[in-house]
């Protein structure tokens, strides 16, 4: 095909994929795409289980022509299930899957295959055939047995074309890397022409380059050619950039499902994976980002930050992930910091920003300072604030420079003061004044949040935990 | 189309090979026969079946005797080139019938492995793997050492016996429709050994048969070919290689996986059992007229997958050609020697080496 001819192709496909409802859904601010009009793929209260094992329960999912949806959730969780009950390697015990109207269980996998196309999380292929070999068994569905497919040709160049792995061609498989045989696999599906399309880890073995770039295509395709996507994706974030919808499935059952901005909360990841989090839209993209932390610990710490910015939010979620109950503030609503811990469920006082701090404010910090077992400071810092959280005691501060790796925390305490006598510290005001009588007890330890954690049990001389 | 091209090409080669092959071999024996006479020879007993009568023979066991109905089939020839008679008796009748008799099975059972190989995933697979070559032995000895004697009595009994355990191990490997590779394997390993006890059981208790037994279990069967035998082998060789040739294209979408052939397309329970059936059926007819032949099925359908690549659509065929080659290779090589030995024995000392030889210098990872 010459260039020119093959421009025009891609010209005349976007204009009839410019007719696709969910542009119009979309322009017109209506419903989520794939639920005003006939989903592709209906997933209707499908219930599975392997024996005793129950792995989906009641599932009820749909996807429309056009639509991009990522199935996220934990390992174990059941997508790979989901996804083999939507292509018909798996029949549900109960529930009912449409493909395009028709139900996958009472069709042949011959005819289901020409429904619903699969790109298998696995995509080694142990022997010697060649690039166009692999992409040419996606026209399997269309081949009689004696007979051959007249349209194998046009259809497996078009998919060689449309993925970028005209190159590869004449290439054994086996000799490509994971990101090409990836889009060679996902040339396969292509061939096969199908209105649906379920991709069941398609970046597992990828670096984060082809991660991008494979679920880039996806999405690309689905847009150029209206099919139903469905992909089950670990990274969240990625799940969140390139995916229409995203559904959380937990446990065999779905938690939620919708827009990547609604559904990915920090309550949802926090339950389905069972992991803290702090989900925050990412800087470059403005998409979800979803950041895991570490295992809680177990502690009754109640912690007051001072500080602003990326640094203070560090803390912040150090703090949190350690099992401190934290309080923050005053912040202006819109900082990082304030964002993070209204992820975290911290408390916090807000005040606007470039403005003394008022009254109410003031008192508010005050109080939760009184709370507080130990205080931590994050510079820089305006001196008023920097004085308010002064009057604490103990005092961990947290000096960070441009560069984070050279940040210190810097333990200030009261030689006098122990674990014994702390309950009345917040009271008194003897050795408020950072003067030379605070001895610097640790002095030059980098401010990752593990040691801003360790500076606060330091402070209050708890016994470290076990891990420590 | 590139695939139709390659596999013409491949199989035209291999089949003429395989011709230079048989004219060669049937030039050799304690009398030689130079080639043109063996050609026109050759062509002389070139025949299509015209007729079908049912004659009848005796079957005979532990004394009593019945008589039972046997097809009996006519021919009429094509050529009539002179050849001088004693050539063409040696050629014709002695020494023709066991060369095709031997391309057959070197046809049938190439043709299984290559099968088996793909199906099963597994470079150890060949066309016994399930138990299909031990069944053969059992029905095949206990009709040597039980003196059962009547029309293909020994054939009868060695095909039903193969198709007999191939069935059971299928039926031990499937559980709830679905029948795992791995199971089948396993149960096929099981079912081997247990019939291998059998068959030395029968063996101790053969007597004055034993040779008779142990020819057979090293393919010894070969030299007792009439053109009868390949009458009755060449079709259902013919009639099965057809059908798994239709199957080439589901045999390559298997390599991927099952799980990924079922997304392409693939009744994958039903091609499983159909292929599984189809290669017992071509391999028990095969060992049944030749007696136990191993590694034929093993190492030619390797040699050509290192050849023609893994794409079964042409590699079935080629490896049936080459396989047919090789028996007839081998078999010449078994009776052209001072003493004439089993052909089972040929295909072991020739083929274990040059498959060792193929594991060393090729970087042989997986099928």
């Amino acid at each position: 095909m010459t260039p020119g001819l093959a421009d025009t192709l891609d010209a005349l496909g976007g204009l009839v994929g410019g007719g696709r409802p969910t542009e119009e859904n979309a322009a017109t601010g209506g419903d989520p795409p794939g639920v005003g009009d006939d989903p592709l793929i209906e997933v209707d209260a499908v219930s599975l289980s392997y024996g005793d094992l129950s792995v989906l329960s009641e599932v009820s999912l749909s996807v429309g022509a056009g639509e991009f949806v990522g199935l996220v959730g934990p390992n174990g969780a059941g997508k790979t299930t989901l996804l083999q009950a939507i292509n018909g390697v798996l029949d549900p015990d109960s529930g009912c899957v449409r493909v395009d109207g028709e139900r996958v269980a009472d069709l042949s996998s011959r005819a289901t295959s020409r429904l619903v196309a699969t790109v298998p999380q696995d995509t080694t292929v142990a022997f010697d055939f060649s690039v166009a070999d692999i992409v040419e068994m996606g026209r399997t569905p269309y081949h009689g047995r004696f007979g051959g497919d007249p349209e194998a040709a046009a259809a497996v160049d078009r998919a060689l074309e449309r993925t970028e792995t005209e190159r590869f061609r004449d290439r054994p498989v086996a000799s490509l890397s994971g990101g090409e045989r990836q889009r060679v696999v996902l040339a396969r599906a292509l061939a096969q022409e199908t209105p649906a399309l379920v991709l069941d880890e398609p970046t597992a073995s990828l670096d984060v380059n082809h991660q991008v770039r494979t679920l880039e295509l996806v999405a690309d395709l689905v847009d150029a050619e209206g099919k139903a996507a469905l992909a089950a994706v670990h990274d969240l974030d990625l799940a969140a950039r390139f995916c229409d919808r995203l559904a959380v499935l937990a446990d065999g059952d779905l938690l939620a499902v919708g827009p990547p901005a609604e559904v990915l909360s920090a309550e949802n990841v926090e339950t389905a994976f069972d992991t803290d989090a702090a989900v925050l839209p990412n800087p470059v993209t403005g998409t979800p980002a979803v950041t895991p932390l570490p295992a809680s610990g177990e502690s009754d710490l109640r912690v007051h930050v001072v500080g602003t910015g990326a640094p203070a939010a560090r803390v912040i979620a150090t703090l949190v992930a350690a099992g401190a109950t934290v309080t923050v503030g005053p912040l202006p609503e819109d900082d990082l910091a304030a964002e993070t811990a209204g992820e975290l469920a911290a408390e916090t006082v807000t005040a606007p920003p470039f403005a003394a701090l008022d009254p109410e404010a003031e008192a508010a910090t005050r109080d939760r300072l009184t709370a507080a077992d130990a205080a931590v400071v994050v510079e820089p810092l305006a001196p008023s604030l920097r004085a308010l959280a002064g009057d604490h005691e103990p005092v961990v501060r947290v000096a960070a420079d441009d560069d984070p790796a050279s940040a210190t925390a810097e333990l200030d305490r009261d030689e006098g003061s122990s674990a014994g006598d702390r309950d009345g510290s917040a009271g008194r005001t003897s050795g408020v004044d950072a003067g030379p009588d605070r001895a610097a007890v640790e002095a030059a330890v980098r401010a990752t949040p593990e040691t801003v954690a360790v500076g606060v049990r330091r402070a209050l001389d708890r016994p470290a935990s076990a891990d420590d | 189309m590139a695939v139709r091209t390659r596999t013409a090409g491949w199989s035209a080669g291999l089949t003429g090979l395989l011709v230079a092959v048989a004219l060669v071999s049937a030039t050799i024996g304690p009398v030689s026969v130079p080639l043109p006479t063996v050609a026109r020879a050759a062509l002389n007993a070139v025949g299509v079946p015209t007729g079908l009568e049912v004659g009848s023979g005796t079957v005979a066991l532990f004394g009593a005797s019945a008589t039972v109905p046997v097809p009996d089939i006519s021919y009429t020839y094509l050529f009539s080139f002179p050849v001088d008679s004693t050539s063409e008796t040696i050629v014709r009748h002695i020494r023709l019938p066991r060369i095709a008799l031997a391309a057959t099975v070197g046809f049938a059972l190439a043709a299984a492995g290559t099968v088996m190989q793909g199906f099963f995933r597994n470079p150890m697979a060949d066309p016994s793997i399930i138990g299909v070559s031990s069944g053969a032995a059992v029905g095949a000895v206990a009709t040597i050492a039980l003196s059962f004697s009547g029309p293909y009595a020994l054939q009868t009994a060695a095909f039903v016996g193969a198709v007999v355990s191939a069935f059971v191990v299928y039926l031990v490997a499937t559980e709830g429709g679905r029948t795992p590779t791995a199971t089948l394997l396993l149960a096929g390993v099981a079912v081997q050994t247990f019939l291998g006890a059998v068959v030395s059981y029968l063996l101790l208790r053969a007597g004055e048969s034993l040779e008779q037994a142990l020819y057979w279990l090293m393919g010894g069967l070969l030299r007792n070919a009439v053109w009868t035998d390949v009458a009755v082998t060449v079709p259902v060789a013919a009639v099965c290689f057809a059908v798994l040739l239709a199957y080439g294209r589901d045999l390559n979408v298997l390599l991927l996986g099952e799980t990924d052939a079922h997304t392409l397309g693939i009744e994958v329970e039903r091609t499983k059992r159909i292929l599984l059936a189809v290669s017992s059926v071509v391999t028990a007819a095969a060992v049944a007229v030749a007696g136990s032949i191993g590694f034929v099925g093993l190492v030619v359908p390797h040699i050509m997958r290192l050849v023609v690549g893994p794409d079964h659509r042409i590699l079935l065929p080629t490896s049936a050609a080459a396989g047919a080659a090789f028996l007839v290779a081998t078999d010449t090589v078994a009776r052209s020697g001072g003493v004439e030995v089993p052909v089972g024995i040929v295909t072991a000392a020739l083929g274990a080496p040059f498959f060792l030889y193929l594991l060393r210098t090729r970087e042989v990872h997986s099928l």
